[in-house]
């Protein structure tokens, strides 16, 4: 030992240090061994890890009401939320627009779906207002045709817009990042449109709304830009730059036909954005549904994790939820107290079975294992459906305490479709997970240490109590953890024989996943119920230490 | 053997038989007294079922026949806890989840005793080990020999006046087991302790017991102090089992008083003392120890039988010299001769003649 530190690092034989060829060496070792396990690595990282990671971005993800109502929510910075009135013009007329753009890419009725999660009304208000947001444009196209037919021929508008000199990318290209975002997919491709500087100068917002059109008939409908009429919201956004547009000193292609507009300016129909929606829906003057907008605003939002928790995010910070909408903490408590009643009722019908296992002869132990793991090779649903069977009110139980005459006819028992049923039967499925852990462990317990005890003067129940059962606390551990996560997350069972009282967290995870589609939601309440696994997997680990966990 | 029913017996085996499968007798008419403070050794091949009639002592098995007595009292009724007889396991037993004074104190509180005297008796029990340093240690945490310690104290700190022991030494290395060999028996004797030690080695049974049983096939074939057994054995069994020994096989030709010539089989006379033999004919296996064989001439008796040996090998021991010769046909017939200054040192091939005295060569059953 001390020759070495005197001399320095230890060299190996081809002169490199010892450490370092030894790094080497067990480096090559570890690579061959990733690479023996890498595909079930993959697997693992494909299939677990990367839905679960998935569904933790989803509980807090909300990019939809930034991606389709960019503008409007924008503008709406400048609203002050408590303020008990509508935005003012500005916020609508981005609205017009946003709403324009969403309800051409047909996602208007997501994003209402979305907010509805948080409001009811929200739903229908952007159903219909997709439908109506047309007719705006309707009106001003009619209005252009009378001043100069060519303002609504297709070829007119693209050389109008194209204009003369130098081009400008800018407006593409922040059309093409907006309508990815409203799709919710990368726009690739070649647009064939680009304005000039002049034109984007002259007419801002028509450049904007024809630029979107552009980008979106190039490469959504994959249609030729020069061939196609363009969006009635291109004629709302002319109208709107000819109103302050200083046409002199421009030259370019229809510069006549624009100034003819110009000069009709008055022919138009104009009205306010905010007038229109009001007409469209009372509702889109109504400050709530706006605060419920702004509030739900940000790309990222607890939202959902405030929701599963039974409060709300209002303008005036997180509120508990009404009475009347307050779900989920209870159906978590349900969750966690009928998790433990079906685990301690696992370890008093498991414990003894295991025990007797233990201490069979090996061949009987194995015919009885077998019995235990019989239930396993019968379907889950079947099981559930004997229980079914035999707990009814019509079911065998009753009609043989009703037999023998110990419930009246009228008063039999119910026992399925509650609590009851559920614990019940989920006890029975979930009994061998208790067993197994049990028995393997009493297994390694040599009957001398039971004998010993014996022999120091213990009674058979203190032998029992003071040296047999400590030694098989390793084993309840283990079979308590499988049974109680494999229970706060059960989904089957409950749904057959749970009926209103009896259902878990889990069913409504699922109810929310298939029926009413808020993803965001059920995301959050899975999150919250990984955490709940791992915290109690945690403490698990602090009080009882998971080394003594024998599993097998 | 002695008296089965002497009054001073402590505990006593009656015509105890033991049965399993209700097919075979795994003990076959047992009979056994022991007087208190006695250190009594069962010793015997594997199987033979010594740990059979230890644990119908203790009470967990009850015995299929016969009547075991403690004390006066018969016990077949009595459960175990309430035996009071102290046990130290083969594989000692420890509690795994207590520390070593806990499992110390275990026969105490069991006892309801007050916790200032489990104190002071848990101490003290660890003193007659010299183990008092690993009171708050788990048994994992200690080496073998430790534990053994602690459950040989396990046993004794509840002040048992019967223990009972079944090898205990078993997985210990050749030196400690030597050591603790010494400490039982001396911890046995100060305590006054009444002990039944349970081992298949013959050398613990010879160096521990004040009398060793030997059992084979379910039964004691002979009981008797080690010296005894060692020279007197009564069957060829037991001859065989104890120490090292040699057999020649043969008829018996003529008894005379306290004498008996016998004729190999090759036709060789030899010179025995008749011990299960009684009449001229019938057939025996003598049996002599090797270090009572005599190789010089001029010490034999005059006018007794002597045999031609071949030397076939010759081993230096230090101490001893261990000479194999060919003896009327066997080829393992083993000499031991002393390492003394005139002792000849025999070379392989050397033809010599060997002889006993009549009284060290013992005519045995014929096995
Ligand atoms: N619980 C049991 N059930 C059936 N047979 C048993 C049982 N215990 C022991 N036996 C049989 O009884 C016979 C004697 O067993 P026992 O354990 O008493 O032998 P032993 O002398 O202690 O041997 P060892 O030196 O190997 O410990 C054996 O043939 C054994 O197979
Ligand atoms: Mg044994």
């Amino acid at each position: 030992m001390s020759d070495t530190t005197e001399t320095g690092p230890v060299i190996s034989a081809d002169g490199v240090p010892l450490k370092k060829s030894l790094r080497r060496a067990l480096r090559r070792q570890k690579l061959r061994a990733l690479g023996l396990i890498a595909p079930l690595l993959i697997f693992v990282l494909i299939a677990f890890v990367a839905p679960i990671l998935d569904m933790l971005f989803r509980s807090v993800e909300n990019q939809i009401v930034s991606n389709t109502l960019p503008a409007t929510v924008e503008a709406l910075q400048d609203w002050d939320e408590n303020s008990g009135v509508a935005p003012d013009e500005p916020v609508y007329k981005a609205l017009y627009f946003d709403m324009f753009l969403a309800a051409e890419a047909k996602r208007h009725t997501r994003l209402g779906s979305r907010l509805n999660y948080e409001k009811t009304g929200l739903s229908s208000l952007f159903r219909s207002s997709g439908r109506r947001v047309d007719d705006l444009g309707d009106d001003y196209a009619d209005a252009f045709e009378d001043i100069d037919p060519r303002l609504t021929e297709a070829g007119f508008w693209f050389s109008l817009m194209s204009g003369e000199g130098e081009k400008n990318e800018d407006p593409v290209a922040s059309s093409r990042r907006r309508l990815s975002g409203v799709a919710d997919s990368w726009l690739f491709g070649e647009v064939g449109f680009a304005p000039s500087q002049e034109i984007t100068q002259l007419l801002p917002e028509t450049t904007r709304a024809y630029s979107e059109f552009a980008v979106f008939t190039a490469l959504v409908d994959e249609d030729v830009v020069a061939e196609e009429d363009p969006w009635e919201a291109v004629y709302v956004a002319l109208a709107l730059d000819l109103a302050n547009a200083d046409l002199s000193s421009y030259s370019g292609p229809g510069i006549e036909t624009l100034r003819m507009a110009q000069e009709n300016l008055g022919n138009l129909p104009i009205v306010p954005f905010k007038d229109f929606f009001e007409d469209i829906d009372d509702d889109w003057v109504d400050p709530e549904y706006w605060q419920t907008i702004a509030v739900f605003s940000p790309s990222y939002t607890s939202g959902y994790f405030l929701n599963s928790v039974d409060l709300q995010k209002t303008a005036d910070g997180i509120e508990v939820r009404p009475e009347n909408q307050r779900i989920y903490m209870m159906l978590f408590q349900r969750t966690m107290f009928m998790s433990l009643m079906i685990t301690g009722s696992c370890i008093l019908l498991g414990y003894p079975v295991a025990w007797i296992l233990a201490n069979l002869p090996m061949r009987t132990a194995n015919l009885l294992m077998i019995l235990v793991l019989l239930p396993f090779w019968t379907s889950l649903l079947v099981r559930t459906s004997a229980w079914k069977v035999m707990l009814q009110q019509q079911g065998v139980i009753n009609d043989t305490l009703v037999w023998l005459g110990l419930v009246d006819d009228a008063s039999r028992l119910v026992m399925i479709n509650n609590q009851f049923g559920t614990i019940v039967a989920m006890t029975h499925i979930l009994l061998p997970f208790m067993i197994l852990p049990l028995y393997s462990v009493m297994q390694t317990i040599p009957p001398s240490y039971l004998r010993a005890a014996k022999s120091l003067g213990a009674t058979n129940w203190t032998a029992f109590w003071r040296v047999y059962f400590p030694q098989s606390v390793p084993g309840i551990g283990a079979g308590s953890i499988l049974v109680f996560i494999l229970s706060i997350g059960y989904y089957i069972t409950p749904e057959i024989v749970g009926g209103t009282t009896g259902v878990f967290i889990s069913n409504r995870i699922a109810y929310h996943i298939s029926s009413s589609l808020n993803w965001g939601l059920a995301a959050a309440l899975g999150t919250i119920l990984l955490a709940v696994v791992l915290i109690l997997y945690w403490a698990y680990d602090k009080i009882v230490g998971i080394d003594n966990v024998k599993l097998g | 053997m002695a008296d089965a029913s002497t009054d001073s017996a402590f505990v006593e085996f009656q015509r105890v038989q033991k049965s399993y499968d209700g097919e075979t007798l795994v003990v076959k008419d047992l009979n056994l007294s022991m007087p208190k403070g006695e250190f009594l050794t069962m010793l015997g091949p594997s199987g033979s079922g010594k740990t059979t009639c230890l644990m119908m002592l203790a009470g967990f098995e009850t015995a299929t026949n016969g009547e075991i007595i403690l004390d006066g009292q018969p016990i077949n009724n009595i459960p175990p806890h309430k035996r009071g007889i102290g046990m130290v396991f083969q594989n000692y037993a420890l509690f795994p989840h207590m520390t070593v004074g806990e499992n110390l104190s275990f026969p105490l509180e069991v006892r309801k005793m007050g916790k200032s005297d489990r104190e002071a008796k848990v101490r003290r029990a660890l003193e007659m080990v010299q183990m008092n340093d690993y009171q708050g240690r788990r048994p994992t945490q200690l080496s073998g020999g430790q534990q053994q310690r602690i459950a040989l104290a396990r046993a004794l700190v509840f002040e048992p006046e019967l223990v009972l022991m079944d090898e205990p030494l078993g997985a210990l290395d050749k030196q400690l087991r030597e050591h603790m060999q010494f400490e039982i028996t001396k911890l046995a004797h100060n305590l006054g302790i009444t002990t039944v030690y349970v081992t298949h080695d013959q050398t613990e049974a010879l160096t521990m017991s004040d009398r060793v049983a030997v059992f084979d096939d379910g039964r004691i074939q002979q009981l008797a102090a080690p010296d005894t057994l060692y020279e007197e054995p009564e069957n060829s069994f037991v001859a065989q089992f104890i120490g090292e020994n040699n057999t020649l096989e043969g008829v018996v030709k003529e008894i005379k008083g306290k004498n008996a010539v016998v004729e190999l089989d090759g036709g060789e006379l030899i010179d025995c003392k008749p011990i299960n033999v009684s009449k001229a004919g019938e057939r025996t296996r003598v049996s002599i120890r090797p270090e009572r064989v005599e190789i010089n001439k001029d010490r034999l008796q005059e006018g007794v039988h002597t045999l031609k040996a071949e030397v076939l090998e010759f081993v230096y021991m230090g101490d001893i010299f261990r000479t194999r010769l060919k003896v009327a046909g066997n080829e393992d017939f083993v000499i031991k001769t002393r390492n003394a200054p005139d002792q000849r040192r025999l070379k392989p091939g050397e033809m010599i003649e060997i002889g006993w005295l009549p009284d060290d060569c013992r005519a045995l059953d014929a096995g």
